[in-house]
């Protein structure tokens, strides 16, 4: 409730906003700390939740994510759509016009072609970009004149809002970074380090994985903003840390994402000097359930591919008793709070595309067990023990070191072995596990387990290419490198036929349709078992205003109209 | 001559070995610490006897408890029993803690003594404990469990395998120090008048080595004992916290100490628990050292 | 010993250059991937393209060569146009990081204040108080000074910093108030209260660590002063009416001391290494923190240069320890 409470005034406070300040930078020093520090500015060449948060308090897209996962025009003077006439009718380009007056930080004009240099920059082929999807299907970027700018696209695409939309596609400055291209990238530490932009702060000096000191941008589009006349960015350390700056003793203003069990944050939040605040984008802890054997007696090279089909996951009754025994409300008591809601689904959010297909969400034990009882899967050698033609249910559950997962894996554990199936546990540097380095076991991409738990995401609001992650062909395999999305190895004909609709659907009820039938054959088949909608986790001290949680785009998307409450 | 017959001892000759348990029993800190340590080993491998919970099992409803009679040491985030899961870690970190300690003091003392002793071998074996020091801890840990985990796991099992492979690891990596400081006191010792003495009457040196030398760097071997239980509690905690070590399943005192950090204002017992035995398990066998130095040092035996 | 300390330092050359091959060889074989801290979000194809834009696709015997002429011929370069102006290094490709893509030596330099100020003072601070303690333990052994510096010394040993780094922030930085828990690495000194405000921030990192170092350095010195304060020449000294000062603090200190300089000339390396828990633990930054971020991110060329680094001073500071053996017992001969 006291929660609740706080919320509201936060954002009574923000629609007081602009009685609370009238002059930029009269509201002195802001400091923000991530428990991950930023490496580099230009969100290009690094890919990095923190680099590409930390770059956008000084370079912009068009347009941004606001909280509930719509668009708003930022640097565009409005969003292109088929109904005004910037998308064409046929879905095959789109025209962006620029907001008039916008400024450098150096004092230069915004213009077009900057926007049409930001695509060349990216899209060169020796530049290793990081945000190549966002120009995934661009044939041509031109700018018509001045202030339009018109992006053509190889075939129809029903959701041309890629490039240009969002934190991780900002603009870079053409004058700054013309002699930055492709192979030259990374020589250009000065530009890489203090990136001249359009958002309301600019670099003043860059530590590298350390701190970023940065002023208000005397160019920026509106004269009363930033309120701060400074801005400190502290990187490293740990989220309890960070949690507690913020929280306990108020040394910091905002702390990012601090994904720590719940009754740490209310100790912290008994600290008085901080609140909270939580927000939901598409983020699911899953168990992957892998669909092929992973038996360390198979010769290396077929371990884990489609030539050995798992010996018992691919069946219903084992898969949908294993669900049936998670206790997820629990779970999310546990491990995430107020930063976590009970799902059934891969793709909860946004709204229109959580299926409501499933219930999950009361723990059944019994009906677990008789559901594998019926299905003749039964414990024949008296060892606890079920076995299914005579393979007995063990299984090896593999997950990122964590303390919540290790949490996790000791319940799920226990209820897996309350209905029969024995489980063996290990936890795995993150470093490890989530690179993908072909020559060690343990990534995730190779899955020498048989379950494995992590949570996964998709930018923006359109789960296109997300749910291309269950095709048959994107299986990770040796051939390929052990490199692909689609982790389980999952592989069903009808949900490839529809995703191919999915890409020609225009009209976004019709693909919110689309898209919870392929959520619902990927769960009903087994490819996995979602846990917990996760939320992202918060927390600005009670002094600082203006604060709006946004999952859909950079948490600092909003920074102009932070304030500070006197 | 022969009437000047030698007294004839009216008992055995008592061995060298005898006098040394006598030295040691009568060392008010050394029983102490052998007492403290006896006790510390027998609550954690018979404790399980006697309060015989299951340190791995949830109980939900009883999570985030104060010490009470039912759990009296309190209860973690899931409901475990902290007392249950403070003696099976214990199993874990002394015995891992003890024979890592031992691996390392080998290693070390073995190198360092070579190196003090023969001329020839000081430098390579220099350059290599330099090789080892410059040696970055975590790739290599990575490759050791990249290598052998497989097969170690295949020809002892999962529990043995690990445990084996730990021990390695935290012995391979932790032997330098030891090395140096030995070889540091080696070379001082082997000028002095005694060694050359020894030589004179054609001592080998194998023997020179066990008789003379050994004994006389016994306590900078001693401190490194007692600081290495203590580096390798804690080093093994952090290499299960890397995914390196034991199952996550698998309480120990380093991991659990870890692991209370995070709750350090709401329950600080449980920070308390493991760090207090970790230091009491580390004092005993500093005294228990303390007491051994002692004992074996014939000038103060007799004392 | 001045031919034998030529001696070294040339052997230390194909001793350096081994390691540094042994730990290429060693980060290769690591299992790790510098693409690790990239989102989920980004495909395969395009990690794989930033791949070979980090140059990972080259064999490992060119990228080793490129590391070696990087750090050994163009960073020199670097380093004589800072101090004379001079252009030998324009437009030659330095050991740049994977991560920041930026030259690693660039960040090292940025990174040494803090580690110099919070690590080496707290080795400092440690040689003061454990020496003394060390050298009175001994001389009055089972004492009650000496049981209280054992038990201090011991618990503080056995606590790791994780746990008492946390500890002392929660009581002086959350309960009373009174220091910083995060390091200001941006803090400049330039005025008495800017003094007081380093001084702050720097009180608790150091202690924690002090208190580790101490604990180790206190132990040594007091088993080796007991070693020797038994010995005939002791007894001699006293004999020939020498005062006890004079007997303890010069005879056996001198005496006691090879085991500590191996002790301190193993640990002045690892102030250059940086206190990767503590640092980590107080936001200090410096290079523990930076070696530990870049092993995380599988950074390579970091790791590479940051460990080489670290390897010539401990083959640096082995040798100082050599000469001082001969210094302190000059009964001991390497020629």
């Amino acid at each position: 409730m006291k929660l609740k409470a706080l919320l509201m005034g936060a954002i009574a406070s923000t629609a007081l906003a602009p009685a609370a300040f009238a002059e930029r930078g009269a509201d002195g020093n802001v400091s923000i700390i991530y428990w991950q520090a930023p490496s580099i500015l230009n969100p290009f060449l690094s890919g990095g939740t923190k680099d590409v948060e930390s770059a956008s308090l000084i370079i912009e897209p068009l347009a941004r994510y606001d909280e509930n996962g719509g668009m708003v025009p930022f640097l565009a003077a409005e969003i292109p759509t088929v109904e005004n006439g910037g998308v064409s009718e046929d879905l095959t380009s789109i025209t962006w016009k620029i907001a008039p007056g916008i400024k450098w930080s150096d004092g230069s004009a915004f213009t077009a072609h900057d926007v049409k240099f930001t695509a060349d920059y990216c899209m060169h082929p020796e530049g290793g970009c990081a945000q190549l999807t966002k120009f995934e299907g661009v044939t041509s970027v031109e700018a018509l004149d001045d202030m339009t700018v018109k992006v053509t696209f190889d075939k129809p695409t029903p959701f041309p809002y890629g490039p240009f939309v969002g934190g991780e596609s900002p603009i870079i400055q053409k004058a700054q970074f013309e002699n930055c291209m492709g192979a030259k990238a990374p020589e250009c530490t000065t530009e890489n380090f203090g990136p001249i932009g359009t958002g309301p702060f600019v670099v003043t000096e860059f530590k590298p994985n350390d701190v970023i000191t940065m002023k208000a941008n005397d160019n920026y589009r509106d004269p009363n903003k930033p309120a701060f006349a400074t801005l400190t960015f502290k990187g490293g350390g740990d989220a309890t840390a960070a949690g507690r700056a913020v929280m306990e003793t108020g040394e910091f203003d905002y702390a990012w994402n601090l994904q720590l069990a719940p009754e740490v944050i209310q100790q912290m939040q008994a600290g008085g000097k901080g609140t909270p605040v939580a927000g939901f984008g598409p983020l699911v802890e899953r168990i992957m359930l892998n669909q092929t054997n992973p038996s360390p007696d198979l010769p290396e090279g077929e371990r884990s591919t489609a030539k050995h089909p798992h010996p018992f996951l691919q069946d219903p009754a084992v898969y949908k008793a294993m669900s049936m025994a998670i206790d997820r409300p629990l779970l999310v008591e546990i491990g995430y709070g107020q930063a976590g809601k009970v799902t059934c689904n891969w793709v909860p959010a946004p709204a229109a595309v959580n299926s409501d297909t499933f219930s999950c969400d009361t723990q059944d034990i019994e009906g677990a067990k008789k559901l594998l009882d019926d299905a003749g899967i039964v414990d024949s050698d008296g060892d606890g023990v079920r076995e299914k033609d005579g393979v007995p249910l063990k299984v090896v559950y593999q997950t990122s070191t964590n303390a919540v997962r290790q949490d996790f894996q000791a319940l799920i554990k226990e209820w897996w072995a309350e209905i029969g199936i024995e489980t063996e546990l290990r936890n795995i540097n993150a470093s490890v596990f989530f690179g993908g380095d072909p020559g060690s076991p343990d990534t995730f991409q190779k899955f020498y387990a048989d379950v494995e738990m992590y949570a996964n995401t998709f930018n923006g609001t359109d789960p296109q290419s997300y749910l291309g992650n269950g095709l048959c062909d994107k299986a990770p395999k040796p051939e390929s490198q052990w490199q692909g999305e689609n982790i389980s190895r999952f592989c069903n004909e009808e949900f490839d036929a529809l995703h191919a609709e999915l890409t020609k659907t225009a009209g976004a009820d019709a693909r919110a349709e689309i898209a919870k039938r392929l959520n619902d054959i990927m769960v009903e088949n087994g490819g996995m078992i979602p846990l917990v909608h996760r939320g992202r986790l918060s927390a600005h001290s009670n002094t600082l205003g203006g604060v709006v949680l946004n999952v859909w785009d950079s948490e600092l998307w909003n920074a102009a109209d932070w304030h500070r409450i006197k | 001559m022969t009437e000047l017959s030698q007294p004839q001892p009216t008992k055995p000759p008592r061995s060298q070995w005898y006098d040394v348990w006598d030295q040691f029993r009568q060392h008010k800190g050394a029983m102490m610490g052998a007492t403290l340590f006896f006790l510390i080993v027998a609550a954690v491998y018979l404790g399980p006897y006697l309060w015989d919970l299951d340190p791995t099992k949830t109980a939900i409803r009883e999570r985030n408890q104060g010490p009470s009679l039912a759990h009296p040491f309190g209860t973690d985030q899931l409901g475990r029993d902290l007392l249950a899961r403070m003696m099976a870690g214990g199993a874990t970190s002394v015995s891992v803690g003890i024979t890592a300690m031992l691996l390392a003091l080998f290693l070390g003392s073995f190198v360092g003594v070579l190196a003090g002793f023969f001329r020839k071998l000081d430098g390579p074996l220099m350059r290599l404990t330099d090789l080892f020091l410059a040696l970055p801890l975590l790739p290599l840990l990575l490759v050791m469990m990249l290598l052998f985990r497989e097969p170690l796991n295949a020809a002892f099992g999962l529990e043995r395998g690990i445990f084996i492979l730990i021990v390695s690891a935290i012995g391979i990596t932790s032997w330098m120090p030891t090395a140096r400081i030995v070889r540091g006191d080696v070379l001082a010792l082997k000028e002095r008048e005694f060694v050359l003495a020894a030589r004179s009457i054609g001592t080998t040196n194998t023997r020179l080595i066990t008789r003379h030398i050994l004994p006389n760097v016994l306590s900078p071997i001693m401190v490194s004992a007692t600081l290495g239980i203590a580096t390798a509690i804690i080093t093994e905690s952090a290499l299960s916290f890397l995914g390196l070590g034991f199952p996550p399943d698998f309480p120990t005192w380093g991991r659990l100490l870890f692991d209370g950090v995070d709750y350090l204002q709401q329950f600080p017992e449980r920070v308390i628990w493991p760090g207090m035995a970790i230091s009491l398990t580390v004092l005993s066998v500093n005294y228990l050292g303390d007491g051994l130095r002692d004992a074996l040092d014939p000038r103060i035996r007799g004392r | 010993m001045l031919t034998f300390t030529i001696r070294r330092l040339v052997l230390a050359v194909p001793t350096l250059l081994f390691i540094s091959l042994v730990i290429f060889l060693l980060l290769e074989l690591a299992p790790g991937d510098p693409m690790a801290q990239v989102p989920l979000t980004v495909p395969p194809e395009v990690k794989e393209k930033m791949r070979e834009a980090l140059g990972l696709g080259q064999p490992l015997h060119i990228r080793f060569w490129k590391w070696i002429v990087q750090f050994f011929w163009i960073e020199p370069q670097v380093l004589i146009d800072h101090y004379f102006g001079t252009t030998l290094s324009e437009g030659k490709l330095r050991v740049i990081s994977w991560q920041t893509r930026s030259p690693v030596m660039d960040i090292v330099v940025q990174r040494i204040p803090q580690t110099l100020w919070v690590v080496g003072t707290a080795y400092v601070v440690a040689i003061i108080i454990a020496l003394p303690i060390g050298i009175y333990s001994a001389y009055r052994q089972y004492s009650w000074f000496d049981q209280l510096g054992t038990f201090v010394s011991m618990v503080g040993f056995s606590v790791p910093p994780f746990f008492s780094g946390v500890l002392v922030i929660v009581i002086f930085s959350v309960q009373l108030g009174w220091f910083p828990s995060i390091y200001d690495t941006t803090h400049v000194v330039n005025s008495w209260d800017s003094f007081v405000y380093q001084l702050k921030q720097m009180i608790m990192p150091v202690m924690v660590l002090a208190l580790q170092i101490t604990a180790q350095l206190s132990r040594f010195m007091r088993a080796s002063m007991l070693d020797n304060l038994n010995q005939d020449y002791v007894r001699t000294a006293r004999a020939k009416g020498l005062s006890e000062y004079v007997v303890v603090m010069v005879h056996v200190l001198r005496n006691s001391m090879i085991p500590v300089v191996t002790v301190i000339a193993l640990g002045i390396p690892s102030i250059f290494g940086g206190a990767i828990i503590t640092e980590q633990v107080f936001k200090v930054n410096g290079i523990g923190q930076l070696l530990i971020g870049a092993l995380q991110a599988n950074d390579l060329p970091m790791v590479q240069t940051l460990t080489f680094i670290f390897a010539v001073l401990i083959v640096l500071f082995n040798l100082i320890a050599d000469v001082l053996y001969g210094i302190l017992d000059p009964r001991i001969r390497y020629d």
